[in-house]
Formats: structure tokens, sequence, C-alpha cells
């Protein structure tokens, strides 16, 4: 019998991916500067799914005999894969044409891999999980790589693709170990019988566990799986940079979480030291390489690292305030990150990118409002209180505290302390220095304020108003059940 | 499956995994790995699943590994290549590899006794790892999976399409 083809479950996936369809077909019938409107196409699709996916909240149903489901859980995650993918065809609208790249396919590439997320966050099924997350990673590894005439872009994609494909064996492994383990791929399967498991059951787990930490390890950029990341970052065009810190990164945390939080948390004794010791060292490395860098870009790819460490503590914490704390967490990163990634690109001109620290001197006085953006997002990315970051990062830190786990707690904190050194110095920079170069600014660039517009005021708004974003993401976590 | 045959072929299928590895020079680390991929063929054949032996052939041993050789033979490397191993890495590496064997093989030892399946000559049934019984499986259970692939090889081909087009824009 052929399984009953639920369409509401994959109603979202299908609209974005009908969209990507959509951007290609347009960009046969587009040359040039009218390729820009291409990002319309899916910005628009993208607004559309968001709302589909609001509309769909109080779905709770799995289909395609259990290999997905659409729960708040998904559909929290869809909302900020949206918001994502949304900010990042905004800015490239405007990016894109600075850099010389007018790729229609670019923007169909991006609604893809958002495909492709969309599924990681619904899937119920570990190779359903693989094909998203697959789709995802190998539209990511091209984007990083589709600014040709840059040999940094070449090879961010060549590094990203080879470490990628690498941990992706890993992720493989796992789950034919867990296959192994329980005869289904199933994770409600999984679920049910983890529990009344026997000792060889166990032991084939526990290795597919260790692996699918190692492979999610990478996705995130865990410390020690996160040498990929700031090469990767520095040389992949800015604005997929952001989409793979807001994007990638989010998608990667929402399979993480599903299976980790929920499917093995009857296991959560065995794999919670096993994250507290990643997420330890994987702050502290971030944070402590990002002190030294010289290029922002770099600097904010170990930042990327350190907030993955962070993430991890609410993992460890393993109950729905945990839980609810990283969904908060990833959608106030997003929202954080895409805005500061949004003035590094507005800093910048054709054959000229500005990335470097010492190109930011006085930037803020000759340009205030792009000052006061970055302010916003590095006072937030820094934890700073009235901010998103600070927000997030008290929830985060309070879950771990109330499942006794607050050495972990203090060690964020010390490192919240160690990043306020290099995200205050590039404020110091743009605001003390004296005699900087000039740079663009936002002047002619619309699509590129109008992200900055957005990125702040959310910034601002979720660290004002923490409590129904993280009302909503609490009802995401508990849909899991 | 007979522990007289799997233990054998196991054995010498990881002496030739190891030489993929192992081996300085590139065409026989690829012949190496035909010989690896064979020889699982045959595990699977034991293992009643002829279908996958088939395509393990079919795919792997023979397609993928002529495209690994043509590779090889384009790129010219008749020399050899200079592979240079750092020696912590590989103690690094080679020490992750034992403790996770280690922790794998722990039941075979202690414990939960004998690893399942060996040594056990379940029947099974008539149709098991017919093209007929995996198509079923395919369209079924695992129909939503087979539709994402072709997203994902769409991926691919665009991907492919627009890194190797001579110029963009």
């Amino acid at each position: 019998m052929i399984p009953e083809i639920s369409w509401t479950i994959l109603l979202p996936t299908l609209l974005v991916t009908g969209t990507g369809f959509a951007v290609l077909l347009a960009d046969l019938a587009t040359t040039g500067p009218e390729k820009d409107g291409l990002g319309w196409i899916g910005i628009v699709g993208l607004v559309v799914t968001a709302i589909a996916s609001a509309a769909l909240w109080n779905t709770q149903a799995s289909g395609f005999d259990g290999t997905i489901v659409l729960d708040r859980y998904a559909l929290f995650f869809n909302v900020v894969f949206c918001l994502a993918a949304a900010l990042t065809l905004l800015m490239s609208m405007d990016y894109l044409g600075t850099i010389g790249l007018r790729s229609g396919e670019y923007y169909a590439i991006v609604l893809f891999a958002t495909a492709g997320m969309f599924l990681m966050a619904a899937a119920n099924d570990l190779i359903v999980l693989f094909l998203g997350l697959e789709t995802m990673s190998i539209a990511a590894y091209v984007l990083a790589g589709i600014w040709r005439p840059d040999l940094r872009s070449s090879e961010a994609a060549m590094k990203y693709f080879l470490l990628g494909a690498f941990a992706t064996g890993f992720l493989l492994f796992g789950i034919a170990m867990l296959y192994g383990a329980f005869g289904t791929t199933t994770l409600t399967t999984i679920t049910a019988e983890i529990g009344p498991s026997a000792d060889l059951q166990r032991t084939l787990a526990f290795g597919g566990v260790a692996l699918l930490i190692a492979g999610f390890g990478f996705k995130i950029a865990a410390v020690p799986f996160h040498a990929w990341a700031p090469d990767v970052y520095e040389g992949s065009p800015t604005s997929v940079t952001a989409f793979m810190a807001a994007g990638v990164k989010a998608a990667a945390f929402a399979a993480f979480v599903r299976i980790f939080m929920h499917t093995f948390a009857e296991l959560a004794v065995d794999w919670r030291p096993v994250l507290a010791l990643l997420a330890v060292v994987t702050m502290t490395v971030g944070n402590l390489a990002a002190l030294k860098q010289t290029n922002i870009k770099r600097m904010l790819a170990y930042s990327s690292i350190a907030h993955a460490g962070y993430l991890l503590v609410g993992m460890v914490a393993a109950d729905s305030l945990g839980g609810a704390a990283v969904l908060y967490y990833l959608l106030a990163y997003g929202l954080m990150n895409t805005g500061a990634f949004a003035v590094v690109i507005a800093l910048g001109k054709r054959g000229e990118p500005n990335e470097s620290l010492d190109d930011y001197d006085s930037v803020g006085l000759r340009h205030p409002a792009l000052g006061l953006c970055m302010t916003v997002f590095m006072l937030s990315l820094a934890g700073i209180p009235a901010l998103a970051g600070f927000t997030g990062k008290f929830y985060l830190f309070s879950a771990a505290v109330g499942q006794g786990y607050a050495w972990l707690a203090i060690i964020g904190v010390l490192n919240s302390v160690v990043s306020m050194y290099y995200y205050g110095g590039v404020l110091m920079r743009m605001f003390m220095a004296e005699d900087g170069k000039d740079v663009q600014g936002t002047t002619h660039r619309p699509y590129l304020t109008a992200t900055l517009i957005v990125t702040t005021v959310g910034t601002v708004a979720l660290g004002i108003f923490p409590s129904w974003a993280f009302e909503l993401a609490l009802g995401a976590f508990q849909s899991l059940g | 499956m007979s522990p007289y045959v799997f233990f054998p072929l196991a054995a010498t299928i990881i002496a030739f995994a190891l030489g993929v590895v192992l081996n300085r020079h590139p065409i026989r680390s690829a012949l190496c790995l035909a010989v690896t991929l064979f020889l699982l063929a045959v595990v699977f054949v034991f293992l009643d699943a002829h279908l996958v032996a088939a395509l393990q052939i079919i795919v792997y041993a023979g397609a993928i590994l002529v495209l690994f050789l043509f590779v090889i033979m384009l790129l010219n490397l008749e020399a050899d290549v200079p592979l240079k191993r750092r020696r912590n890495m590989t103690l690094a590496a080679s020490t992750v590899g034992v403790i996770f064997a280690a922790a794998t093989l722990r039941p075979l030892f202690f414990g939960a006794g004998e690893l399942p399946g060996i040594g056990l000559e379940a029947p099974v049934d008539a149709a098991f790892g017919s093209a007929e019984a995996i198509g079923h499986r395919l369209f079924t259970h695992f129909v939503l999976p087979f539709e994402i692939t072709s997203v994902l090889l769409l991926v691919a081909v665009l991907g492919a399409v627009v890194l190797a087009k001579k110029r963009m824009g």
C-alpha cells in the first residue's frame, strides 16, 4: 500500500521548493541587473511559507509511514529558516551587484538549501534527516564557492566540501549503527525500543550516538570539529557566510536537539557529560581564538564557534527549559549575526571588501547609523542586557543551573566576559579611532538598509519583549512530547 | 552466515581496506578499494541480499571505481605522490580509532557473548532481497525519501553547472 500523501505535512517544504523552481524559470527570462528582482520572488515565497507555517501552528501530525512529522517544533524552525533565508536574499540583492555576481542560480540554491533545512527539522526518520542534511549541505558547498573570480571562495568551497563529506560519513556510519541496534531508522520506534533495550543494543546505540555527535558537531562547528569554519566563513561571499551562521547552524541544531533531547532522552545520562565537555572546549577555544583575529569575518567565525558552545550548554540541561532556550537563542542569534554580516557588507565596495579590522577605524563617526546598528549587534552578541543575545544566554545558563550544571553556566559567563573584549574592540575602533579609511556605507543600497533595519529592530525587540518568543519556543519544544 | 565463511571473509576485507589507506600509490589504493567493494558484495550474497550485491558490483566496484581510476590517470600521478604524514596526527587518529574499535568490540568479549546473526541460519522469506521486495519497500515506506532524493540530485546538478560554467551573470 502506498502511504497516504499528506499534503499538509509537506506544505511548507513544497512551497519553498516551488519558489526555488519559480526562481529558476524566471532566471531564464531575465538579464543583467534585472536578476536582482529574482530575490523578490524568493522573499515573497519565503514570507508566504512563514505565514503558512504560522497558520499551521496547531497541527500535530505525522505522515508518509511516520517518516516525517509536522509539529510546533518543526514549524518554529521553519519560521527561523524563512527569516534567515529571506534576510540573506534581501541583502544579496545589493551585495551580489557589488561583487559582480549576478546569478539567478544563487537565489534558487538558497531556496533549495532552505527546503533541506525544513526536512531536517521535520524529519522523524534518520534517512529523511540525512537527505535533508545533504540537500542543505550540497547547496551550502556550492554557495561557498559561487564567487568564482575570488580564489578564497573556491578554497572555502573545497575545504567545506571535503571536510563536510567526511563528517557526513561519520553521520551515516552512526545511522547504520543505530539501524543495526534497533532494526529501524524511524525515530519514534527507536524511542520506544531504547528503554527496554538489551546490553548489545545499547552498545551499538552508543557507537551510533558517538558518531552522530561527531557528525552534528561538524555542522554546528563545535570544537574539535571546527577547523573548517574560519576559512570557509572568510572565503565565502559574505551573504553566504551569514546564511551559514544563521540558517545552516540552526538546521543542524534542529535535528541535533530533536534526536538527542527527545529520541535519546533515555540515554541522557550518557551523552550529557560528553556534550558538557564539548560545550566547555567549544566556548573557550572559540572565544580565545577570536581575540587575536584581524579579519572581521574570521573573528565572527570564531564567535560563531563560541556561540555553538553556548547552545550546547542548553542541550546539556536536557529539559524543556533548556530546549526552549536553544530554540530562542537560535532565533536571536540568526537576527543579530545576520545583522553583523550586513554591516560587513555595507563597508565593502567593488574590488575592496574592507574586511580587515583596521578598515573599521572611525567608521561609526562617519556613518553614525551604521555605527549604531553595529553597536546593537556587537553588544547583543556579547550578551549585554536588554538585547536579544543577553536574554538568550540568560535562558541557556539558567536552564543549566536548574539542572545542576552551575559550573558549566559559570564557565559560560566567564567566556562571555572574554568575548566582550573582542566585540568591544570593534566598537572601540569604530567610535574612538581617528583617521580611518573612507568606506561605502549604505548609500543607494535600499535592500541592505532594509536588512539592517529588520535585524536591528528584531534584536532590540527580542531583548525587550523576550517572553512571547520564549513562550513560543517552549510550546514548540514541548510538542516533541 | 556460517562463521567459517564470515571471519576469513571479514579479515580479507579489512586487509584490503587497510591496503586502500596505507598504500602510497593512488592506483594501488584504488585497486585495493575495488577488491574491498567486491568482497563486500560477496557478504551481501551470503546475507541473501542478492539485489544489493548486484548493485554493489555494478555501481561501486564498476562505475564509481572506473571514475576514480579515470581521474587518477587524467591527473597523471605516475611518480609517487609525496604524501606527508604528520606523526602526531597519525598517533591521535590511531588512538581514537583503537578506543572506538575497543568500545564497539566490547560486547563480543564481555557480557553479551556473541554478535547477532553469526552462525545463525535464520530462515528468510523467499522474496527477501529480491528486486520486487526492495522496490515495494522503496515505494511505500521510503516513498518520501525517494522523492527527496530527486530534489537532492537537482541541487547537485544545478551546483555542478554553476561551479563549472565559464562566466557568471
